[in-house]
């Protein structure tokens, strides 16, 4: 790890006024300090957040909840309110990293977490991501693990994150602080397609700080499953995973929400599948449909054609889960 | 605010004090930024129960309890842990009595080459301490950011398993840890 100076700011206003150009906050660390020791990333200066006021689950005017940015991932999965009116969150939050990272990674940080491609992590080799123009050896390498929609020439890596498939499903508002002030940001409009500046995988400044990530009202507590498929059964990142989250009367499909991990540069939700889901009644057929318009612009690489028919099934199973009440 | 800020423009070396509990006992210490708490422990403190294996956060051999929470102590910066109680495996015994979860991984054989083992053990009283687990497939999941390369996964399960209700009681009795 490279030295680097520390500062331990106490207002969210003293964090945003110490950032300069090599600086960068800290909080769980679990991401950022990986990267720092195998020199992916080389900050000059780490702003300790850890020490500001982010750590509150609170009830918002509108019915939903705000979730301070320093809530761990295991106290957000495991809080009262959150499994019982949105249980899509905690589901998946359980289904990522293991039970210490967990405890140390933190709700703002979950969501800038870096890819896991193997390229990127790998600083003797290109990578547009980490070395804008260098190249992507992925494109035509061992692309296994990587994206099969919405990817560039220049990037075909995949968001890593679990929680935020969910997060994008729920339509969570991301709350951010810089020194123009705080403002809002869509969790549909956070992250980004790689396009042709693949080395930002999000739509916040440098000065901004996440201080903290709203969830409305709706929670599809009813119907909402979060299926993950990996390599092994604990502990790995998504090859594919769903988030569905369905309000029904009866049989008939009130309102869908349907978005994919694992398979883009970003959590990967198309309203379009999710509004001539409504009005249906729930049928495995229906669900397949939605599946294959969902994937119908796929485009996968040499090693990875299998994620096209895995994310068919899995959206199938998903939806299917969620409309028989999600604990299946 | 920390002593060190950008306006005070420090030494790029400047250690920073450090005050926290370790296994019981407060400490006053002197640490650089950079430095992890495992290596605090293994290299400053001579502490070397607490193992490095990946130093990635990816096998667990380094799980330290930060305010009775496991954690990657790795992936931890030792200057983030100001004020905290931080138990290692050196520190769950009491006196000569060991820690009803040491007991049980010995009584089950739950090691062979043993050098995951203080993670193990720190892990399974975490997850003890979450209070979450109470069959033995959930046991197994959440016990799943630790690696144990020799295979003992199964006896690790069982010690864990038989250990969880003293572990409770230990707690409910004020015991913390």
């Amino acid at each position: 790890m490279n030295p680097f100076q520390y500062s331990k700011p106490d207002s969210v206003q003293s964090a945003i006024h110490l950032v300069g150009p090599a600086s960068r906050f800290i909080a769980g660390g679990t991401n950022l300090l990986d990267l720092m020791k195998e020199n992916l990333t080389r900050p000059e200066h780490l702003i300790d957040i850890t020490g500001l006021p982010l750590r509150e689950v609170t009830a918002t005017a509108k019915g939903g909840l705000m979730i301070g940015a320093l809530v761990s991932n295991a106290d957000l999965a495991w809080h009262p309110l959150i499994e019982q009116r949105y249980p899509l969150l905690s589901q998946a939050i359980l289904a990522g990293a293991s039970p210490q990272l967990r405890n140390m990674a933190s709700t703002g940080g979950n969501l800038l977490q870096r890819t896991r491609c193997y390229y990127f992590y790998d600083a003797n080799v290109p990578c547009n991501k980490r070395e804008p123009g260098s190249g992507c050896p992925a494109r035509n390498g061992l692309n296994r693990i990587h994206a099969i929609l919405g990817a560039s020439e220049q990037c075909v890596a995949t968001h890593p994150s679990d929680m935020c498939v969910a997060l994008a499903a729920l339509e969570a508002v991301v709350h951010v602080h810089g020194r123009d002030g705080a403002r809002t940001i869509e969790f549909a409009d956070f992250h980004r397609l790689p396009g042709d500046s693949a080395e930002r995988d999000n739509h916040l400044a440098h000065d901004e700080l996440i201080t903290a990530i709203e969830l409305p009202a709706i929670g599809f507590a009813e119907h909402s499953h979060y299926l993950k498929i990996r390599d092994r059964a604990s502990y790995a990142f998504a090859l594919v995973s769903v988030a569905a989250a369905l309000e029904m009367t009866g049989p008939v499909i009130r309102e869908a929400r349907l978005v994919l991990g694992g398979v883009a540069h970003k959590p990967w939700r198309d309203k379009t599948v999710e509004g001539w889901l409504v009005g249906k009644v729930a049928s495995r057929e229906a669900f397949s449909t939605a599946a294959d318009a969902l994937l119908k612009d796929a485009q996968p690489l040499e090693h990875n054609a299998f994620k096209v028919k895995l994310a068919h099934r899995a959206i199938v199973r998903a939806l299917s889960d969620a409309a028989l009440g999600g604990q299946a | 605010m920390s002593a060190t800020t950008l306006d005070a423009a420090p030494s790029l070396f400047t250690r920073h004090s450090l005050h926290l509990t370790l296994n019981g006992q407060a400490r006053e210490l002197e640490v650089l930024p950079w430095t992890t708490l495992l290596d605090l422990l293994r290299e400053q403190l001579d502490l070397i129960g607490t193992k490095k294996g990946c130093d990635h956060g990816q096998c667990g051999a380094c799980t330290v309890l930060l305010n009775g929470k496991r954690v990657n102590a790795c992936l931890t910066l030792a200057v983030m842990c100001q004020g905290a109680e931080l138990t290692t495996v050196e520190g769950l015994a009491e006196g000569d009595e060991l820690h009803p979860m040491q007991q049980a991984f010995i009584k089950h054989d739950a090691f062979q080459c043993g050098y995951c083992t203080p993670g193990q053990i720190c892990s399974a009283v975490g997850l003890a301490n979450e209070g979450r687990a109470q069959t033995s497939g959930q046991i197994q999941e959440l016990m799943s950011g630790n690696l144990c390369r020799c295979g003992a996964y199964s006896n690790i399960r069982d010690a864990i398993e038989e250990a969880l209700p003293a572990c409770r009681q230990r707690n409910g009795q004020g015991g913390g840890q």
